[in-house]
């Protein structure tokens, strides 16, 4: 490990007195993280000097949260998941459906591999799409990024998009130089990002220096979406309105494999290893990083006594039409994969297209009163 | 650099290194580092070690077009460069110092400091800033050439009893930092922890009218945390952006906590945006009762602090040392919460304020604005006079708003006085 880590002048006092009191939090860091941990833990530091306490301090400020089980770490670089091994490996492996750390992850990128997906029902499925993040190599991640390294990772990126061309052709827009009337047409089409107000993110640091080498691209016809330096270094969005899900996904692994291609032309790459997958800020997006899902009415589904439990059979996750901290409202669903790591990109999608399909039938079939109980999956 | 600056500050680093607490430090020796030369070396480590940078100062220097607050406006690139490489023996660099800065362009009502200390060494660490930002925001006052002066002797504040028909109450707070600690932008939870152990064992040492209980905000019962709302003593996990980008409310409620006398009239903020926050407060208009308390009880937890061998950070050149620039010197506040219906909606009203170098808020406190026509009115200087000139000034300026008020009433005119000496 010697070449990862790096001893830090600080003047502190024993790690019994710095150690946090967790006893208040339900989080996976609060679960995991020991006295005897944190002692050995804080002798360290990445090369970029981030430390135990850069890695926790969301999950100490952040006792729960209402709907989720949250993660309570974030990586402050790539070392960072070897450098701290010790305290992220168990909580990868809680969080990731018991994946071991000796577990490889499959990276599979070719839509050809989707079975279906273009033919989910528009009367249910208002809309689709899939989104995962990218980290540029040789860069800090957002919770420890300097100023310079930020704006390295947006020039770097807007150079890589601005070369797209066909139907990926676009146009980037910087959140500190937009117009007003830039600013109303993205607020418009849903695309416009703010300052994190989540004290989850907050907490970690990732919203220093706002609005500062943050920005949205996206194509002409506002069905690929670039997020730069919000969460992630970057967050790629392929989506329209419908059930297409075979559409969004192959413009999603093209868009994808495009800007990887521009990238390693300029002599950097995605972080990205054979155990983790890809590398990002927060520990609950290793893998695939990959969320793929739907806006799709079911008010009589959701009510009824198995939703949890055929959602938890086909490995899909519900949350309201705001994303990951809002209700639902009005019998509207966001239903996606819980899962990130372990499965492939081909695979998490296949069970959204599948499982989605099943759940449009079950409400077809309580709309005109009839059981559902022959129609229950099986545990995926 | 001043030419006290390295004797004062291996002093203070002597100290540090030699107190009672037996603190480790261990250097920074990374692939390619070049600091290996501070390795274990107490005696040797100064200010100023080598800080991580991957970039070119240009690269990383703030854009700061929008901004408009005290850190943004001498924050020169030639100023940033040559102060972005150093850190203080904490390890605080001027990236964290001036961050608040960077995250918040403005305030409505005020044109804030825009940046913090992470200890008593950011003072001097980084002084190509801060001495142009402190004579900013203090009226002129060169830390370079002047000294503050420090006065707690309240038997010579003179009057200080106001009309109750216009004051309802009348209070004054500081702050005080404990030497050898860093401030809560910077603290380890360790820190922290010792900052509420030195003082609460200090403030269980207060007698008479002083005496009074500490309550924790991790372990206040329901009933307790009641009781102080009621009181308008609890405070909260701060909120305003210009606080939490600073990093002073990491682990909150980890080692925050009030204590008050029994009497509630002395109270003790604990690891809010200060080690401590001290007030001495009463309903009504004594401002001499409060003051004369307010020094007693300060005098009074310095000397039981001291009996432990730590002591308060203060310099002859900047006064009591607090994270934010702008509580420098005094960290003084004292202030009424006064009636001046015809007053306040005269147009002459700010001016005289300014004259008589008083402040109004609301009675909400800093960020609000009043309601009816109940003023917080309190000193606008906090550095280069004392404590005593400071209140006296109150008192002065008060009594004469209150005449003002009463000569409106009888449809009498006012005058604007000339301005008090600075």
């Amino acid at each position: 490990l010697n070449d990862k880590m790096a001893k830090l002048t600080i003047k502190r006092l024993s790690p019994e007195e710095e150690f946090p009191d967790l006893s208040q939090h339900n989080n996976h860091m609060a679960k995991v993280l020991t006295q005897d941990m944190y002692t050995k833990l804080r002798d360290r530091a990445t090369p970029n000097g981030f430390t135990i306490d850069g890695v926790i301090q969301t999950g100490i400020d952040n006792p729960g949260h209402p709907f989720i089980m949250t993660v309570g770490c974030v990586a402050g670089d790539e070392e960072t998941y070897e450098v701290f091994k010790e305290l992220l490996d168990p909580i990868i492996e809680d969080r990731h459906g018991g994946y071991k750390p000796t577990d490889k992850h499959k990276t599979d990128l070719n839509p050809d591999n989707l079975k279906g997906g273009d033919d989910l029902d528009p009367n249910y499925v208002i809309s689709s799409r899939v989104r995962t993040g990218r980290s540029i190599r040789g860069f800090c991640l957002p919770p420890h990024c300097s100023r310079g390294e930020r704006r390295g990772v947006e020039k770097m990126s807007v150079e890589a998009l601005d070369s797209l061309s066909g139907d990926l052709k676009g146009k980037y827009y910087a959140l500190k130089n937009m117009t007003d009337a830039e600013q109303q047409q993205l607020i418009d089409d849903h695309f416009l990002f703010d300052k994190p107000v989540s004290p989850l993110l907050l907490a970690s640091g990732m919203a220093r220096d706002w609005p500062d080498g943050r920005g949205i691209w996206h194509n002409d016809t506002k069905t690929f979406l670039v997020w730069v330096n919000e969460e992630d270094h970057l967050r790629v969005i392929s989506m329209q309105k419908g059930g297409n899900m075979k559409e969004v996904f192959n413009r999603f692994c093209t868009g994808l494999t495009k800007i990887e291609t521009l990238f390693k032309d300029k002599g950097t790459s995605f972080m990205w290893n054979e155990h983790l997958g890809y590398v990002l800020t927060c520990p609950s997006n290793l893998g695939t990083g990959l969320r793929a899902g739907v806006h799709v009415k079911i008010p009589n589904m959701s009510k009824h006594a198995k939703f949890e439990e055929v959602l938890k059979r086909l490995r899909l996750q519900k949350r309201g039409t705001g994303g990951v901290d809002t209700a639902a409202v009005g019998g509207t669903f966001d239903i996606s994969n819980a899962d990130r790591l372990g499965f492939s990109e081909v695979e998490l999608v296949q069970m959204v297209v599948d499982g989605v399909k099943l759940l449009v039938e079950m409400e077809k079939k309580l709309e005109k009163g009839q059981s559902i109980d022959d129609l229950m999956p099986a545990q995926k | 650099m001043h030419t006290n600056f390295s004797k004062s500050m291996a002093n203070n680093f002597a100290r540090i290194l030699s107190g009672k607490r037996n603190v480790g430090i261990m250097s920074l020796v990374g692939a390619g580092s070049l600091t290996a030369a501070f390795l274990l070396n107490r005696e040797h480590v100064t200010a100023g070690a080598q800080v991580r940078r991957v970039y070119p100062a240009s690269a990383d220097y703030p854009d700061l077009r929008k901004h408009n607050n005290c850190m943004a406006s001498h924050l020169t690139p030639a100023i940033y460069a040559k102060l972005v490489d150093k850190a203080t023996p904490n390890g605080y660099t001027l990236d964290q110092a001036i961050q608040t800065g960077v995250d918040n362009p403005g305030h409505p009502f005020i044109k804030t400091v825009g940046m913090v200390a992470g200890d008593e060494e950011s003072y001097e660490v980084f002084a190509d800033l801060l001495d142009p930002v402190i004579k900013e925001r203090h009226n002129g006052y060169d830390p370079q050439t002047m000294t503050h002066p420090t006065d707690l002797d309240s038997s010579k504040l003179k009057s200080g009893k106001f009309d109750e028909r216009y004051v309802l109450s009348s209070r004054v707070r500081t702050g005080r930092s404990i030497r050898g600690l860093s401030l809560p932008p910077a603290c380890t939870r360790a820190e922290r922890r010792e900052v509420e152990k030195v003082v609460v064992d200090a403030l269980a040492g207060l007698k008479g009218d002083l005496a009074g209980t500490y309550y924790s905000l991790t372990h206040m019962t329901d009933q307790e945390q009641q009781q102080l709302i009621d009181d308008h003593f609890l405070f909260d996990k701060p909120v305003s952006p210009l606080l939490t980008c600073s990093g002073m409310a990491r682990d909150w409620p980890d080692a925050r906590g009030i204590w008050h006398n029994n009497t509630k009239t002395f109270l003790i903020w604990i690891n809010e945006e200060d080690h401590t926050r001290v007030i001495s407060m009463e309903k009504g208009g004594n401002m001499k009762r409060v003051f004369d308390r307010f020094c007693t009880g300060l005098k009074e937890v310095e000397r039981l602090i001291q009996e432990k061998g730590w002591e308060f950070m203060w310099n002859e050149r900047l006064g009591y040392i607090l994270t934010c620039p702008s509580n420098l010197g005094t960290g003084l506040r004292a202030g009424v919460h006064v009636n001046l219906p015809k007053l306040s909606k005269d147009p002459r009203f700010t001016k005289i304020l300014d004259n008589l170098r008083l402040q109004k808020r609301g009675t909400g406190g800093v960020d609000t604005a009043a309601v009816g026509s109940t003023f917080d009115i309190s000193n606008l200087d906090r550095l280069g006079q004392s404590e005593v000139q400071l209140v006296q000034t109150v008192v002065d300026g008060v009594n004469y708003l209150i005449e003002c008020e009463k000569k409106l009433e009888k449809g009498q005119d006012i005058k604007i006085p000339p301005p008090v000496r600075k």
